[in-house]
């Protein structure tokens, strides 16, 4: 079973839920959490345990050899994101726009784009007793997260069998990151304040995720802090409301020192326990 | 005229509400560009009216004409990207796999493919309520290419902006740190980092911060809830001072924020509460700074 945590708004508690209820279950079970929020990875400020593996991310760029090169501009013509273009006596690739097709490599009549690896990334796995935690990181300068993304959870479906139960957190918003993050997974929860950002946002996430056909339900986290408004809509919609996470200071306090509020806060250990309860009330875990 | 970008890496720091509170006390000198185009939330507090709407193409995605198809295969062979499905001897693209890159239709022996320019969302330009002008816009579902987008919101903007002889443009800018943020600070002249004091929070603005760098843009910092952690604030002031960003401000825990946008209001159009003279002061010197660097 793999199951992602989502929002549209960004900083509603998804590395939260997720980092606890890989953790709760962890003391059962053997579990794996995937960081695949790239661009901005938190996961492991709250889970601790020891590095026992790391790898690069690479992704396949063209190079020009001008030695082979003999100016024909095919490149230039096939390529749809302006990443190669000729100019003069020169052909110039801009890694940034590169999509890693291989079209102007492969149907270069002189070979003379050959793709050559370019790290984007970095993916590390932990362990923490029963919890196997892999991180995806996009270097700072890269712009696109997907392919460390698609990367990691490559890695994912290569280090476990495929009955081992996954929570992946996803990044925030509604574009292709989401897609990528999300497509795979066997369920979503998406993870929403009761405010009116929140409740808008959340109306984005579940348009994506009924375009994706994905099975869903919701959790409300801070609540008490803004209206019922979101509780409403979850009716209305009939979108199962799994739990809700309470609003508290001192859980603001807990998260800032990267402690786990399952640990440190027993009415949030409660609230999470109730989340799990619940998604096997939904026949999502077992 | 001066753009001012507002980003904080991390998501729910509260950059959105920072934006709207200096749009307005920036009232008719600035127009407001929302380029956190895939949760675009600014509406929710300066109340667009959404008068003129564009549609915005961006990109392609294969389309095969199945009485052309020869079934050769050729197609499948070439994408990098798992979009050419062949179910019952037929092949189709998977859309939402398709990246648009059009090897196939460049492999095609019979021209069967086509490249279809995608509608990908919709951008606006809108009288908000402090009498003057926002640019903003919302993504398709699922879509790519948010990164156009935003670059042609703040196009808008920036027309707009000299147009009418305006001051400041001011943008939101979107979490993370890849394409649609890589977009909104380019050509910016001043970013604004909106962070808290938490481990996450502290971490993201580190490598939101690294990435202006490459940039080479000017740039000042809000600590928000700077009273969650205070030992965090001041590691985040101490990199601040290190790094020559600008600390702007400190904004303690205040759930007013909250209680404001519920009455689709900005904190400083709430009721009368300290954080509204922080913002005021944070504003002026916002734009000391900026004068500084000019």
């Amino acid at each position: 079973m793999k199951i992602a945590i989502a929002s549209g708004k960004g900083g509603t508690g998804k590395t939260t839920l997720a980092t606890n209820l890989a953790y709760l279950i962890s003391q059962k079970s053997q579990v794996v959490l995937a960081d695949l929020d790239v661009e901005e990875p938190n996961s492991k400020f709250f889970i601790k345990g020891n590095k026992i593996a790391e790898k690069n991310v690479l992704r396949m760029i063209p190079q020009w050899d001008k030695d082979n090169c003999i100016l024909c501009g095919n490149c230039q013509k096939v390529c749809k994101f302006n990443a190669v273009i000729k100019l003069w006596e020169e052909v110039l690739v801009f890694n940034q726009l590169c999509h890693s097709c291989y079209a102007c490599s492969e149907l270069c009549p002189k070979n003379a784009l050959p793709m050559k690896p370019h790290e984007v990334g970095k993916i590390t796995q932990f362990k923490y007793n029963n919890l196997h935690f892999i991180e995806g990181t996009l270097n700072v300068g890269e712009e696109q997260a997907v392919p460390v993304i698609a990367q990691t959870l490559d890695y994912v479906k290569d280090k476990f069998c495929d009955d081992m139960l996954c929570f992946f957190d996803a990044p925030p918003g509604t574009s292709c990151p989401v897609i990528e993050a999300t497509k795979e997974a066997d369920y979503i929860i998406l993870v929403t304040e009761p405010t009116p950002f929140g409740l808008h946002d959340l109306t984005l996430a579940v348009e994506v995720m009924r375009e994706l056909k994905k099975d869903f339900g919701v959790v409300i986290n801070r609540y008490g802090i803004g209206n019922d408004d979101v509780i409403r809509y979850c009716e209305e919609e009939r979108i199962p409301l799994l739990g809700k996470i309470p609003n508290m200071k001192r859980a603001a306090e807990a998260y800032a020192k990267g402690e786990l509020l399952s640990v440190a806060i027993p009415e949030i250990k409660t609230s999470i326990n109730k989340i799990i309860q619940n998604l096997k009330v939904c026949e999502v875990l077992s | 005229m001066n753009e001012i970008v507002i980003i904080s890496g991390k998501g729910g720091t509260g950059k959105t509400s920072i934006t709207a509170s200096f749009s307005v006390l920036a009232g008719t000198r600035a127009i407001i560009a929302d380029c956190d185009v895939d949760a675009a939330d600014m509406h929710l507090l300066l109340k667009p009216d959404f008068a003129q709407s564009e549609d915005f193409f961006s990109g392609f995605k294969a389309d095969i004409d199945q009485k052309l198809c020869m079934k050769c295969g050729k197609c499948k062979q070439v994408c990098r990207f798992d979009a050419v499905r062949n179910d019952d001897n037929f092949y189709d693209i998977i859309p939402l796999n398709c990246e648009g890159c059009g090897y196939c239709k460049e492999v095609c022996p019979i021209n069967a493919i086509t490249m279809v320019e995608q509608n990908v969302g919709k951008w606006y330009i809108s009288k908000i309520k402090t009498d003057t002008f926002m640019v903003h816009a919302k993504l398709g579902i699922g879509a790519d290419n948010s990164g156009k987008l935003v670059a042609q919101v703040k196009k808008e903007a920036k027309n707009l902006a000299q147009e009418t002889k305006k001051e400041f443009v001011l943008v939101d800018g979107s979490p993370g740190i890849g394409c649609p943020v890589v977009s909104s600070i380019s050509g910016a002249d001043y970013v604004v980092l909106v962070t808290e004091p938490t481990l996450s929070g502290f971490h993201d603005m580190q490598r939101v911060h690294e990435l202006i760098q490459k940039f080479n843009l000017p740039s000042g910092c809000i600590i928000n809830k700077y009273d969650v952690n205070n030992e965090i604030t001041d590691s985040i002031i101490t990199f601040c001072e290190k790094n020559s960003i600008d600390i702007i401000s400190k904004l303690p825990y205040d759930e007013s924020f909250t209680a404001a946008m519920m009455h689709g209001k900005t904190i400083l159009e709430y009721k009368d509460n300290k954080i509204n003279k922080i913002l005021i002061k944070s504003w002026g010197k916002l734009l000391n700074s900026l004068n500084k660097k000019d």
